[in-house]
């Protein structure tokens, strides 16, 4: 009886040695929007090095207010991509485009995990706007109002303001 | 034996909680209860699956892609109730304004952006739905008699959005359902139970968010948070966070009593003065007026 208590302490002792090490280790994070600029400089005004889409999963080499630094291993090629990212594109959940692994969907009733696509997505959109005879024409028209980050600098300039980019989650 | 099974579960589910890669999690217990007997691996994976499930979900689970969805539906609400105000100069002017506050706000990355539009409408409001629309109505504009009065009401709505007011308006069951119904394990085609559940979920959501929005108003301490998040963001990007104050002076003689704009869904004026004013001190109130900020202001805001 002795000897199974030990194994079950042993056992319960690696489980948890098991989980400082992950925590320890690298630091993932996965962008959790549409799309972001990875930039040369931890600034919006940095050279723009590529831009990160959703799901891709980055690791965090250091953080500085608001920002990462972070690498980006190519599915491509063997060569990583390193920049700066703000904080509040991405995510700590990891971001899964594919639902097949069942773990996966198991996972993500925990929270740890989440599905891209799914939930609240473009087929309840549908749905809703079906039922609902709601016209998302406007909505539409105002996601295509851009301001490209020249417009904003001359903006600033001329109106004599500040970037202070503060904005640390 | 029952008993290490128990105790390896409790071991578990800390592990799951602790974990950022709880799939590998899942195989690694799968492994140690190996040994366990009586379960089945499935069994075993469920008993965990189960236990990490009564996780509680809140606002704080939403995606910024499932946030946007929703902020697109309470955006064509808004849309459906007010027309839009089409002089495309004037929302440009809005967007440059409001993209550059975004950007020194503690959340300038939202999954679809920020983005602003004008409403055609005499009520004094704005509205800010989650994930970055927002709407400001041309009696609000009114209301302001420089660029850094129309700043501070769009730092106001940022606010929201940073704060997540809109996402904290929706019951706790909807989330739960959109989170862990069916619909997360990619079987919710059109047509289903699931699909229908969820369109259900997601209605629901979006009633809870406009009602709160355009009816009730979030709560007076949402307002105050916002009201702080607008100073902060003001002052970051070089505006007289003062500006706030002189919009809220303004809006106190306009709003009617009994109207259906802020006078319903705001705390009165007088009392977000006085908090904003708490965090003013030290700051010049009579700030200089940059010439060229009050000529571009007015050449496309000052004829509305």
């Amino acid at each position: 009886m002795r000897r199974f208590y030990k194994t079950t302490l042993t056992a319960a002792a690696l489980l948890a040695a098991l989980a400082i090490g992950n925590l320890a280790a690298e630091k993932m994070m996965s962008v959790s929007v549409k799309e972001t600029p990875l930039r040369a400089t931890p600034t919006f005004l940095g050279r723009i090095v590529t831009v990160l889409q959703y799901t891709d999963r980055v690791e965090v080499l250091e953080e500085r207010s608001g920002w990462a630094r972070v690498s980006l291993s190519g599915a491509q090629s063997a060569q990583s991509v390193q920049g700066w990212v703000h904080m509040s594109a991405l995510s700590t959940k990891n971001i899964v485009l594919l639902a097949g692994d069942s773990n996966v969907q198991q996972s993500a009733s925990s929270g740890e995990v989440a599905l891209a696509g799914k939930g609240f997505n473009e087929q309840v959109e549908a749905e809703y706007k079906q039922q609902n005879n709601l016209d998302y024409t406007m909505v539409d028209r105002m996601e295509q109002f851009t301001v490209s980050i020249e417009e904003i600098l001359l903006f600033v300039e001329e109106g004599a303001l500040t970037l202070d980019e503060g904005g640390a989650q | 034996m029952n008993r290490l099974i128990r105790m390896l579960l409790v071991a578990g589910s800390l592990v799951l909680l602790a974990d950022c890669t709880s799939t590998g999690t899942l195989n690694i217990l799968s492994a140690a209860l190996g040994g366990g007997g009586g379960m089945s691996d499935e069994e075993k994976a469920e008993a965990v699956v189960k236990s990490a499930r009564a996780v509680a979900k809140s606002f704080e689970d939403i995606t910024p892609e499932q946030e946007y969805y929703i902020g697109r539906a309470v955006g064509a609400v808004v849309l459906d109730r007010y027309r839009p105000h089409t002089n495309q100069k004037a929302n440009h002017y809005l967007n440059v304004l409001g993209r550059t506050l975004s950007l020194v706000s503690d959340r300038p990355e939202t999954f679809g952006g920020y983005h602003f539009f004008i409403l055609d409408s005499e009520e004094i409001n704005a509205f800010a739905t989650p994930s970055g629309l927002i709407f400001v109505s041309l009696g609000m504009l009114r209301c302001a008699s420089s660029e850094d009065a129309v700043a501070a009401i769009l730092a106001h709505e940022i606010g929201h959005i940073e704060l997540k007011h809109g996402l904290k308006a929706i019951k706790t069951s909807r989330i739960t359902t959109a989170l862990t119904s069916a619909a997360l394990t990619g079987v919710a085609v059109a047509g289903s139970n699931e699909m229908a559940e969820l369109t259900t979920a997601f209605e629901d959501s979006i009633t809870d968010i406009t009602s709160t929005m355009i009816n009730s108003g979030y709560s007076r301490s949402s307002e105050l948070q916002a009201d702080k998040s607008a100073v902060r963001i003001l002052q970051a990007a070089g505006y007289n966070p003062w500006a706030l104050v002189e919009m809220l002076e303004v809006m106190e003689q306009r709003l009617q009593p009994g109207g259906l704009d802020f006078a319903k869904t705001h705390p009165k004026p007088e009392l977000r003065i006085r908090e904003i004013e708490k965090t003013l001190t030290g700051i010049e109130k009579n700030q200089p007026v940059y010439p060229q900020r009050q000529s571009r202001y007015r050449s496309v805001l000052g004829e509305l």
